[in-house]
């Protein structure tokens, strides 16, 4: 096994004249593909949690890129709370249909049974149930071992500190104490049965990288983004889409139509939409490089109590 | 500053083909608790306009509430994450945030300057290729600012800011910054740090930040921002090296297509380059760099690609293919080790090592020495525990390609695994290969352990007993002989306490030299498989770690684990060698079950409960189940059982 008696080859590599610097998108886009093919190397059984939103269509985005011109080799899962716009739903199908993937849904029965809903049960209550509870179920009900997450460091001070391969107990718990350390881009993807790992691509990516992206490499995006003319009502200070018939009206709430969109998507009864007329990716940037809040504050649940997202992460919130 | 830029309003497509040319600069900064590092990377982020009014609202009310700036903006909060670091005062684990500037997207990485997060910097700076070393100009270079400094030299970054922090403090005094930063040069220097740039700051009040300071007229260098925006990257070394792509996964979508992904190391590639396959030195060359946007003409460090080669080698993952000069291959190295875990490192236990993408079994020997962070010294050692740095010697159990550290980053790292709980434990460097692995050869021999198995009309394996002391190890063991022997088998017994007599002799009964005591019965039991024998070895062995490392030495059918169950009540009470009661007189130290743990074994082969059932009927359990393994029956000398 020794290479000391092979003759030397005739390698004469060419000297490079100029070096080429690669943009910091192009870094991201590597480090995110070296990442996702250290999951496939070393899992068992991984699948990608698709949340059908922007970080979601840049992780799928890449997910095909890394494992081109093979198909990505894993299935996604969307964990459907019931309660995602109408549009969310038409497009996930449409673009796995394109695209030839394979498509896992869950939606908790329990929570189904017990008719749990935002507007019924509040949003901390049908989140944990829907959203936290349905994806347990989901991830032990195939066994999968890691899921990737489109989380982002930068959203949130709490994910600032998240590793890229982030471990969790048989009782999916994340435990800031015991992370484990992560050097260079050799990660530790070693685990005992039952445990999991939810591995974020995009940590190092921030929400003005996303949008470049999106922009640069046309990446189809839920319409929903981009401002039309759409039924809203004004509620707690926050604009809310009357999406379907479920919404129950207060008095004296009419809905209006109003030239909105939305910088992020989850739950209709829980995301906000700003009043805007960006109707193009540029003028979307534009709006987002020229405005004063962070995409965050459109999420009904961050605000509900101090420290909340760390406390949903321990619990296994994604 | 920042992506406020003119542009925007005017013309957002030429701002965002400006923008998606900016580079990336990953930096870390340290500094002791006090310097004011969460102030400056928070003033960072509030200077680059990264912080929206919603932030800005929380933090406002957040700096009256819990700040240390007297009801002013505490820069510092922005960047504390987790409830509990919070409520502490001290940021404890390694956190990334991001700004941009119109030139330039950073990542920094944040690291505690507490006394024993190590392991935090560390983990920081091996990301990052710039770092930031604060000081308070009040108190000039102190230990941390050294262990901090060698820590940045150690992982190979090669450029540093001495940030002269507090400089408001001291009346912005040039004699002041002006010593400092000749006192720090001289102690740089001698670590290999010469690429140095100082400046005088004021995290607080922003001076020399993002624009110069009227209050240093006598300073002429660099603001901080345009100096992070100017400095060179490492990628134009980066890609002068030779070609290194450590194969991660082997792409094969069908029969005609054969891809292998990874992220270059170092150097570039174009097609027709001829590159050869480590370690098995096959050669070929670049037919495709094949991407989804279409087959590449060069790809260079840093980026992620898929190889096609023109011909059909093995290459699989955890191979380099190279070109040049190739990385050397060698399976014995001495290495500088981070420990990074509660649990001391053990010599002589097997632990995973990962390297690029190969993952392989490691030994690791005593440390030569171990290095004080603080003043450099070598200091003599047995062992490491959490946060301390030693030059060790690491053996593999296969040739591994790599080059030294300080050659390359990725091709001469390591991260070190806890087998059982595959928690990562330490980070490595390479330093070189130990010649005597090169010159040392595997003896392929033609008479092999099957044909010796065969010859005795047998298979091989190792019986594994382990229990208390006094559980009945050694009674059960000596009767299953006695049968196996009656049956025509040919056997051989590894008895603990008879092994300690001769082979072992030099070892006492700490965990190190439990850990050593299983390993030489380990490759002892192996040579016996080798040589054809059921062997059946009777030993406490109580850590997991070392069963495992026993097991792995042999086959997956060769080796069956028998735990021997006694409550250490039942074994105290038995008490046949009297040990117990000396133990807990405290006339023996670190005795099983008192003092030393006992790890159980989880799943083991074959479970005997020595409160149901007497060693003749244990004995008569354990051949009946060797039956059922088809470990007995058969091509044999003797009647049929």
């Amino acid at each position: 096994m020794t290479t000391e008696s092979a003759t030397v080859p005739d390698i004469e590599p060419k000297p490079l004249l100029s070096p080429v610097a690669l943009t910091h998108l192009q870094r991201l886009e590597a480090e995110s593909i070296h990442i996702m093919r250290e999951v496939v190397a070393e899992s068992d059984n991984p699948v990608m949690l698709y949340s059908i939103g922007k970080d979601s269509a840049v992780m799928l985005h890449l997910a095909i890129k890394a494992f081109y011109p093979a198909l990505p080799p894993f299935p996604l899962l969307h964990v459907d709370t019931g309660w995602k716009f109408r549009e969310m739903i038409a497009f996930r199908d449409d673009i796995v249909a394109k695209l030839g993937l394979t498509l896992l849904t869950h939606t908790n029965p329990e929570g189904v049974a017990q008719g749990v809903g935002p507007f019924t049960h509040g949003s901390a209550v049908h989140t944990d149930i829907m959203k936290t509870q349905g994806l347990k179920q989901a991830l032990d009900q195939h066994g999968f071992d890691v899921a990737f997450g489109g989380a982002r460091r930068d959203e949130e001070k709490s994910r600032a500190k998240e590793r890229i391969f982030s471990f969790r107990s048989a009782q999916h718990r994340w435990d800031p104490k015991q992370q484990r350390p992560e050097l260079w881009r050799t990660y530790n993807a070693r685990k005992q049965k039952g445990e999991s790992i939810r591995v974020f691509p995009l940590s190092n990516w921030t929400e003005l990288d996303i949008w470049q992206y999106i922009h640069l490499e046309n990446i189809p995006l839920v319409p929903l983004y981009f401002a039309a003319e759409r039924p809203v009502v004004e509620r707690d200070g926050t604009l809310i889409m009357v999406d379907d018939d479920r919404m129950p009206m207060r008095p004296g709430e009419v809905p209006e139509q109003k030239m909105v969109r939305f910088r992020t998507l989850g739950c209709y009864p829980l995301t906000g939409a700003v009043e805007s007329t960006a109707a193009t990716l540029p003028d979307i940037i534009q709006e987002m490089l020229l405005t004063t809040t962070s995409e965050r504050q459109g999420r009904v649940i961050d605000h509900d109590q101090a420290a909340s997202m760390e406390k949903k992460k321990q619990e296994g919130y994604f | 500053m920042a992506h406020i830029s003119d542009l925007i309003g005017t013309d957002i497509d030429a701002y965002l083909l400006q923008h998606q040319h900016k580079s990336l600069l990953r930096f870390i900064t340290c500094g002791s608790v006090d310097d004011g590092k969460s102030t400056l990377i928070g003033r960072l982020l509030y200077d680059s306009k990264m912080i929206f009014e919603d932030q800005m609202a929380a933090l406002e009310a957040d700096s009256k509430r819990v700040g240390t700036q007297g009801g002013e903006i505490d820069f510092a909060l922005l960047v504390d994450g987790l409830a509990a670091e919070r409520e502490q005062g001290i940021t404890i684990d390694v956190a990334y945030r991001f700004f941009s500037t119109d030139r330039r997207k950073f990542i920094v990485a944040d690291t505690p300057g507490h006394e024993q997060y190590t392991r935090n910097m560390v983990t920081g700076a091996s990301t990052a290729d710039l770092a930031v070393i604060l000081v308070d100009a009040r108190k000039g270079i102190l230990t941390q600012t050294r262990r901090h400094s060698f820590l940045v030299s150690l992982i190979g970054i090669r450029k540093v800011v001495l940030a002269v922090n507090k400089m408001d403090l001291v009346g912005f005094d040039q004699a002041i910054f002006d010593q400092i930063v000749s006192d720090y040069r001289a102690f740089a220097a001698q670590i290999g740090l010469d690429d140095v740039t100082a400046i005088p700051i004021s995290g607080l009040r922003g001076d020399n930040i993002a624009s110069r300071s009227d209050a240093t007229p006598w300073f002429d260098g660099p603001v901080l921002i345009d100096h992070l925006e100017t400095v060179p990257l490492d990628e134009a070394r980066r890609q002068q090296g030779d070609l290194r792509l450590p194969v991660q996964w082997v792409n094969r979508p069908n029969l005609d297509f054969r891809g292998f992904t990874g992220q270059i190391a170092s150097g570039v590639v174009r097609p027709g380059d001829v590159v050869r396959v480590l370690p098995s030195g096959k050669q070929s060359k670049v037919a495709r760099i094949v991407t989804f946007d279409g087959d590449l003409d060069l790809a260079v460090a840093g980026q992620s690609i898929t190889l096609t080669l023109e011909d059909e080698i093995d290459c699989s993952r955890g191979d380099i293919i190279a070109s040049g000069n190739p990385p050397e291959v060698a399976d014995q190295f001495e290495t500088t080790l981070i420990w990074m875990a509660e649990e001391a490192m053990l010599p002589g236990r097997s632990y995973w090592l990962k390297i690029g993408a190969k993952l392989v079994a490691a030994t690791i020997t005593e440390p030569k020495y171990k290095i004080n962070v603080n003043t450099l010294e070598h200091l003599a050692a047995k062992s490491l525990t959490l946060n301390e740095i030693g030059v060790c010697n690491i053996s593999l159990d296969q040739q591994i390609a790599f080059d030294p550290y300080k050659d390359n980053v990725d091709t001469g790292g390591f991260i070190l695994i806890d087998r059982m709980t595959n928690a990562t434990i330490g980070a490595g460097l390479i330093n070189f290969a130990l010649r005597r692995s090169q010159n040392i050869h595997w003896q392929a021999l033609d008479v092999n352990k099957t044909s010796r198995a065969d010859l005795k009309g047998q298979r091989s394996a190792i019986l594994w007993f382990t229990g208390l002391s006094g559980s009945g190890k050694s009674t059960i063991a000596n009767l299953v002989e006695k049968q196996l022997f009656a049956l025509g088998r040919h056997t051989t017994v590894l008895d603990g306490d008879n092994v300690r007599h001769g082979l072992n002799r030099d070892l006492g009964f700490t965990d190190a030299d439990r850990v050593e005591n299983i390993r030489r019965v380990a490759e002892v039991s192996k040579l016996m498989v080798e040589a054809g024998l059921i062997t059946l070895v009777s030993f406490i062995s109580p850590f997991r770690s070392e069963r495992q490392m026993a097991r792995d030495l042999v086959e997956t059918s060769e080796f069956i684990e028998i735990f021997v169950d006694t409550p250490l009540a039942v074994a105290e009470e038995r008490d046949v060698k009297g040990l117990y009661k000396k133990a807990r007189s405290g006339a023996l130290k670190n005795f099983t079950g008192i003092d030393s743990p006992y790890e159980a074994p989880i799943t083991p082969e074959i479970h005997i409960d020595t409160t149901k059932m007497t060693p003749e009927q244990a004995a008569d359990l354990i051949v009946e189940r060797l039956r059922d393994r088809g470990l007995i029956k058969g091509g044999w000398h003797g009647p049929e059982i």
